[in-house]
C-alpha cells in the first residue's frame, strides 16, 4: 500500500514536469521559460527523494544538495542574461 | 497499529500531498496570463511542495532506518532561502526586460519612475535629488 502510494507520488511528479515542458517550449517569454525551469529543478529534487525512499538507500540524498544549488544558480544566471544582456562583466566592457 | 507504523503512514502521506500541491503549482502555470502571476503559482506553491515531500522522507528514514539526514534538513533550508529570491529577481528581469502585463492588471505605478513617460508627478532627477538628501 505504501508502495503504490510512493508510485502514485512519482507519477504525479512527472505529470507535474511534463506539464511545465509545455510551458517551457511554449512559453511566450524567456523570464517564462527561466520561471518553468526552475520549478522543473524543485520537482527533481522531490522526486529524487521519493526515488531514494523506494529503493531504501540514502546514497541519492547528495543529489538533492547538489540539484538544489544547480537549479539556483541557472535561474540568477538566467535573471542577469535577461536583464543586463551579459552573464558575467569585466571591468573593460561598458 | 504502532507509533512507529503510524509514523510512516504520515511520511507517506506528506509525500503524496507534496506531490498534489507540485501538480496544482503546474496548473496554476499552465492556465495563468503572465509571467507575474506565474511565478507567484511557481515559487509559493512549489516551495511548499519541496518542503512537505523532503520532511516526509525525512521522518520516513527517520522512523524506518533510524537515520537522521542532515542533507536532508540542509536541502529543505537551502530551498527556502534561495527559491524566493530567484522568484524575485526573474521577476525584476521581466520587468526590466519590458515583458507587459496581463489584460486588465489595473494600475502600473512602477513603469513612470522607471521608465519615465506621462502620468509621471514627479521626475526621475527630482526622485534622486529626494533619495540623495
Amino acid at each position: 500500500m505504501k508502495e503504490t502510494i510512493l508510485l502514485l507520488a512519482l507519477l504525479l511528479f512527472m505529470v507535474a514536469i511534463a506539464l511545465l515542458l509545455y510551458r517551457v517550449i511554449v512559453g511566450p517569454t524567456m523570464p517564462d521559460r527561466a520561471i518553468a525551469l526552475d520549478t522543473i529543478g524543485v520537482n527533481l529534487i522531490s522526486s529524487i527523494a521519493v526515488v531514494s525512499i523506494i529503493l531504501s538507500t540514502t546514497a541519492f540524498l547528495e543529489a538533492i544538495l547538489i540539484l538544489g544549488i544547480l537549479a539556483f544558480i541557472g535561474t540568477i544566471a538566467f535573471s542577469k542574461y535577461i536583464e543586463r544582456g551579459v552573464i558575467v562583466e569585466r571591468k573593460g566592457d561598458s | 497499529m504502532s507509533g512507529k507504523e503510524i509514523l510512516e503512514w504520515v511520511a507517506v502521506l506528506l509525500i503524496l500531498f507534496g506531490a498534489v500541491v507540485s501538480v496544482i503549482s503546474a496548473l496554476g502555470l499552465i492556465k495563468l496570463p503572465d509571467v507575474y502571476t506565474r511565478s507567484h503559482a511557481a515559487s509559493k506553491s512549489s516551495t511548499f511542495a519541496v518542503l512537505a515531500c523532503l520532511l516526509g522522507a525525512f521522518i520516513y528514514f527517520w522512523t524506518v532506518d533510524g537515520y537522521v539526514s542532515v542533507r536532508l534538513i540542509l536541502g529543505i533550508i537551502f530551498v527556502f532561502i534561495t527559491s524566493p529570491v530567484a522568484g524575485h529577481l526573474i521577476c525584476r528581469a521581466a520587468y526590466r526586460a519590458n515583458v507587459p502585463l496581463a489584460e486588465g492588471s489595473g494600475e502600473d505605478e512602477l513603469k513612470p519612475l522607471l521608465f519615465g513617460g506621462e502620468g509621471l508627478t514627479v521626475s526621475p532627477d527630482e526622485l534622486n535629488k529626494e533619495n540623495e538628501k
